[in-house]
């Protein structure tokens, strides 16, 4: 298998190809990386405000899930492919279609893990003075980050497996060497990009499942962890 | 806009409806293998999740299975089925693809409906007298059909979504139009598909959504709770396990 021979006798595992193509998957994966930080920060940062607004005023909720939930039922292929226009082609298309499939699970998330904060807790914290930018961010927040961080793993798990399909316009990360793979029939550049994707999002669910752990050691103790 | 326009006037002009390549050929190719990929998940899923469920086991392993599939791009599972063997079977690589992502919802789903079905009732049923396959039948099923039509959407779409994927490597379907438009560098063509098939994954989602409140077999009883919303952990995603595609 290593002696060279697999790339010319099309293998599927082929160490040859790592070694020849070391630099390739590496610029690959970080693409891959970077693409998906960048969908998953944007998404997080316009999923709040949005979480926020749509518990603080309930006309605004029914709309906000509403349309967070038919954006997510249109396939990626169309989300591109509908941005492409707006963006042209570039990074851009991927990240937004990504971080609009983002919100779905996010503003959720987030709205059930603040509602799950005991009425208790804010009527202890108001009464020791918290204002409401205080509470939110003291009391609320901190209570809320279980189910914030489980809506957040799932976001990028699934984020790191959409990003493939942005080859399609040439910015997939480990996407872009699959689809060349398939073109050419190259079945160990195939495998090896769909191994790293996988692996990718296995390591990247780990990190903030740890995350997880350091951000909330109180759950420790009276609860057998949070998934 | 300019592209917008141009996408009206491909999607107004008659030849591209026509044809081997016409929208009514994707289309009906997109529909046919949407509905029997969908009828073969059900079948195999369905009866497996309805079982655990009564049995009320293995529901870590449907949670697991969905929990996998995410992180698998159906990208990735869809080349390399084609590169297999597999590939030179003409549809089968797109369909077991598009199979293997329709079980994930409907297993889960299923599973969770029938195990959570209202104990106390459950209990009742035994109490009176009830054998397992009639507490199957008109309990549990009858409690569970939300859940197991949620299922059952969520994987409509997917497939829908899917089948939409399985153009980049070369199937038939909607995604075609997409694809062969980034070919042929026809951005008017490119929107015109995805609008297309963005459409047909809203309609698809909205029939079941009202097959499901029309063939509820409680729907008609009072004081009934929506089902979903009274199963969720609050540490869950509220939305069912989807795979997006």
């Amino acid at each position: 298998m290593a002696d060279g021979n697999c790339l010319i006798s099309n293998e599927w595992i082929c160490g040859e190809y790592v070694r020849t193509r070391g630099q390739e998957l590496t610029d690959a994966t970080l693409e891959h990386v970077w693409i998906t930080l960048a969908s998953v920060a944007i998404g997080l940062l316009v999923a709040f405000p949005l979480a926020l607004l749509a518990r603080r005023w309930r006309v605004v909720s029914g709309p906000v899930l509403g349309l967070t939930t038919i954006l997510y039922t249109v396939p990626s292929l169309a989300m591109f492919s509908l941005l492409l226009p707006v963006f042209g082609v570039s990074a851009a298309v991927v990240i937004t279609g990504l971080v609009l499939y983002s919100l779905t699970i996010l503003v959720r998330n987030i709205m059930a893990g603040l509602a799950s904060v005991p009425e208790e807790a804010r009527e202890a914290a108001r009464g020791m003075g918290y204002g409401p930018l205080r509470l939110l961010f003291g009391v609320e927040l901190p209570l809320a980050l279980p189910a914030l961080m489980a809506g957040l793993r799932i976001t990028t798990v699934s984020t790191v497996s959409l990003t493939t399909v942005g080859a399609i316009i040439g910015y997939g990360g480990l996407g872009n060497l699959i689809y060349e793979g398939m073109r050419s029939f190259f079945k160990a550049e195939v495998l090896t990009a769909s191994v790293l994707c996988v692996a990718l999002a296995v390591v990247a669910d780990l990190l903030l499942l740890a995350l997880q752990r350091l951000l909330t050691p109180w759950a420790r103790k009276s609860r057998k962890g949070t998934t | 806009m300019d592209v917008v326009a141009k996408a009206w006037t491909w999607l107004a002009t008659g030849s591209h409806w026509a044809g081997p390549d016409g929208v009514w050929h994707r289309l009906g190719q997109h529909l046919f293998l949407t509905f029997a990929c969908l009828a073969i998940a059900c079948a195999v899923a369905l009866p497996i999740a309805v079982a655990l469920g009564h049995i009320g086991k293995g529901g870590a392993l449907a949670v697991n299975i969905s929990n996998a599939g995410r992180a698998v791009p159906t990208f990735a599972v869809l080349v390399l089925l084609l590169l297999s063997p597999l590939g030179t079977h003409g549809q089968w690589p797109t369909i077991i693809a598009l199979v293997l992502f329709a079980i994930p919802p409907l297993l889960t789903n299923a599973y969770v409906g029938v195990h959570e079905a209202d104990r106390e009732v459950v209990e009742a049923a035994r109490g009176m007298g009830m054998t397992g396959g009639q507490l199957i039948r008109r309990v549990e099923l009858p409690l569970a059909f939300p859940l197991i039509m949620t299922g059952v959407r969520t994987a409509a779409v997917q497939v829908v979504a899917t089948a939409t994927l399985a153009a980049l490597p070369g199937g038939g379907g909607l995604g075609r139009i997409i694809t062969a438009g980034f070919r042929l560098t026809d951005t008017p063509q490119v929107v015109a598909g995805a609008v297309l098939v963005a459409g047909l994954a809203l309609v698809v989602e909205g029939v079941f959504v009202a097959l499901g409140l029309v063939l509820d077999p409680m729907r008609l009883r009072t004081g009934r709770r929506p089902a979903a919303a009274r199963r969720q952990p609050a540490d869950q995603a509220p939305a069912s396990p989807v795979l997006k595609t």
